[in-house]
């Protein structure tokens, strides 16, 4: 537990200073544009806290976003740029949905695992390809996965419409009750927010990210190849093998994440219009929990948080949301450029140590 | 149908959709070349798309008639300009995560640009509807040449100029001593700067004029497509300028003919529909398509791809 909090003790101060700055950021936007800062945050926290139900699905808000900020993250350790989450995740949110309408006679303890699989092994092999295509043939891995994100918007699409449409409307039929993660009790508990067990799920990947990452061999193996991938081959590891296999890791986290969203939470698929955007968002969680597992869950709790909150902001205090945007930019810009916070953290710590010389 | 009226079209239509994306990669290629990667091509291009249409509107608004989108189009190269700056001075001078920098630029392009629009329209999801936007101008005499004159010579002011671009940008970075100061710092920057070359300000030029070129092609999707800014205006079409220019090895000309292949993709899935054997494919394949061909060419021909050496290394000289 003491390594636990070790391995990210030494950035938190600058992530709690870069959520600040980032939060003044905001504000001084809000009052350029002739709005009451202090007002608009008193309304983001109420929307958030203020009773079960938004407090409900602000948890779901944040659940697909652990996700896919740890299939960010566990990449990123191995020195690859998954920019493809956001395919992933469709992915497994059709995989999920096909097990979840076309698979019948199964009770539900086998129904609904069975789809939660689906869903995170194909959004892994998708994943996979993007390796396989880095490893053997050297093909960048940034562009492939840019091409297998829309790649999969439109086959999610097609498979909906062709195979699981429901009469006369853009979206897939409801999955059956037996494949739905729905935890009906707490539902009913929160004035019906769709909390599902896929919360719980999320908490686990992300200790398991912990476990293999830091405890096993492999992991050993993954973070060597990402910190110097010709000092890992020198050693004798095989760093094509070790490049899939964490890009197939990563797809099945945010095939999960896919997966659980319908399960969970939409119980059918639509006909997308356009990118989700749940990938591109884990992205964004992954930079602010500085791709460790643990700051992940904090990292997407603060981005959830906001992003549910934003509507609120909205409705108090007449603020467009898009300005909770401006405010996880300026996070992220902060805890990236963290010259620019110890620039300011400077004086402080000057000061202490001239009081201890004196 | 006549045929040569129809490829001619296509080529048309190809230029059309190609504009912003080449603009795109000519952006990316300035800042990779100077050694900083630009993943924020996309929010550069929300950026200029926004302040074209507000740009122009106001333009329009003043009474300047047929020059408004000119404004537009300048007040999306200052945009481009200022909001790279972010970029630059994240990602050089205090030697952030480029990659991170880049997408913290997309971050604050959405949220900021949509939120300038209801504040400065009165709430409204989008900018008013242009009055005045580009139209397609004819080259007296090279228009009438079949096929090619239809295809190249009656199009946008935003297509010609960024054609001329791509050959500027070719002679720019290979043939002039700017060029090979800033390929220098995107290859070696510690050779480079024993060679007395200011690294530092090297990058921040090649993240300007990225910026600039980027915005630039955000405003020819405001200017010539949709004539108004909306959430949905610029929707990966930055993601896709990057993809060419890795696509085109970083050369203005390999970057050039990737955004046109995907802008020829594009184009055809209008044409093809025109075609009886063309109803039974499902128009999910065909949008695929491009995607997947780049995949399978990438793999077939291009292999592995020849990134600047010290693409995404900030510069630190007390570093060998």
């Amino acid at each position: 537990m003491n390594k636990i909090f070790k391995i990210f003790s030494g950035s938190a101060t600058v992530s709690i200073i870069a959520i600040i700055l980032g939060l003044i950021v905001g504000a001084i936007v809000m009052l350029v544009g002739g709005y009451n800062p202090l007002l608009a945050y008193q309304s983001l926290f109420t929307q958030v806290f203020g009773n079960t139900y938004d407090f409900g699905e602000t948890l779901r808000e944040i659940t697909p976003l652990v996700l896919t900020g740890l299939a960010f993250a566990f990449a990123a350790r191995t020195g690859l740029f998954n920019i493809g989450g956001e395919g992933q995740f469709i992915v497994g949110m059709t995989a999920a949905t096909v097990v979840g309408i076309k698979v019948t006679g199964l009770p539900a303890i086998i129904h609904a695992p069975l789809a939660i699989i689906a869903g995170g092994l194909c959004g892994g092999l998708w994943a996979a390809i993007v390796g396989y295509l880095k490893a053997k043939r050297g093909v960048n891995e940034v562009i492939t996965s840019i091409m297998l994100n829309w790649i999969a918007l439109y086959l999610a699409n097609y498979i909906v419409r062709h195979f699981l449409l429901m009469q006369g409307k853009q979206r897939s039929e409801d999955i059956l009750p037996t494949a739905s993660i729905t935890i009906q009790s707490l539902s009913d508990l929160m004035n019906s927010a769709r909390i599902h067990w896929g919360m719980l799920l999320a908490v686990l990947v992300a200790v398991f990210f912990y476990y293999f990452m830091w405890k096993t061999k492999q992991g050993y193996e993954l973070r060597a190849v990402g910190s110097n991938p010709n000092a890992a081959q020198y050693a004798g590891m095989n760093v094509g093998r070790n490049i899939v296999k964490a890009m197939f890791i990563s797809g099945v986290f945010a095939g999960l994440a896919g997966a659980v969203q319908i399960l969970g939470v939409f119980h059918n698929q639509t006909v997308m219009s356009g990118s989700p955007g749940t990938g591109f968002d884990g992205i964004a969680v992954g930079l602010i929990g500085m791709n460790n597992p643990f700051g992940i869950l904090l990292g997407a709790i603060l981005f959830g948080t906001l992003t549910y909150g934003s509507a609120g902001m909205s409705f108090g205090a007449g603020v467009p949301p898009e300005l909770i945007r401006i405010v996880i930019g300026s996070i992220i810009f902060f805890i990236a450029a963290q010259g620019i916070v110890r620039w300011f953290i400077k004086p402080f710590y000057s000061k202490r140590k001239k009081e201890k010389v004196l | 149908m006549d045929w040569v009226t129809t490829l001619g079209q296509l080529i048309n239509t190809t230029l059309v959709f190609s504009t912003a994306l080449i603009f795109g990669a000519l952006g990316g290629i300035f800042s990779e070349r100077s050694g900083v990667t630009n993943l924020g091509i996309e929010g550069f291009m929300m950026f200029g798309a926004f302040a074209a249409a507000v740009g122009t509107y106001y333009a329009e608004d003043a009474g300047m008639g047929a020059a408004s989108p000119w404004i537009g189009l300048i007040a999306a190269l200052v945009m481009g300009i200022i909001t790279s700056l972010i970029h630059a001075v994240a990602s050089i001078t205090f030697k952030a995560d480029q990659t991170i920098s880049g997408i913290v630029i997309n971050f604050l392009a959405a949220g900021s640009t949509l939120y300038l629009v209801k504040l400065l329209f009165d709430g409204a999801g989008e900018s008013p509807l242009l009055k005045e936007v580009f139209n397609k101008v004819s080259i007296p005499g090279l228009s009438q040449i079949p096929i090619i004159g239809e295809g190249l010579f009656h199009n946008y002011p935003t297509t010609y100029i960024v054609i001329i671009l791509v050959f500027v940008t070719f002679y720019v970075i290979y043939r002039t001593p700017f060029g090979l100061r800033l390929r220098a710092v995107g290859e070696h920057p510690s050779a480079a700067d024993t060679a007395g070359i200011n690294v530092n300000r090297m990058r921040y030029i090649g993240v300007m004029i990225s910026g600039a070129l980027a915005a630039l092609g955000g405003a020819t999707v405001t200017l010539t497509t949709t004539s108004t800014f909306a959430h949905n205006t610029i929707s990966g079409q930055g993601y896709i300028a990057i993809a060419a220019m890795i696509f085109g090895k970083w050369n203005p000309l390999g970057a050039f003919g990737a955004a046109a292949f995907f802008g020829l993709s594009q184009a055809l899935r209008t044409y093809v529909t025109l075609f009886p054997w063309a109803h039974d494919i499902p128009q999910e394949f065909i949008y695929i398509l491009p995607y997947l061909l780049t995949i399978i060419v990438l793999v077939a021909a291009v292999g592995r791809s020849a990134a600047p050496a010290a693409l995404g290394q900030p510069y630190d000289p007390g570093k060998r």
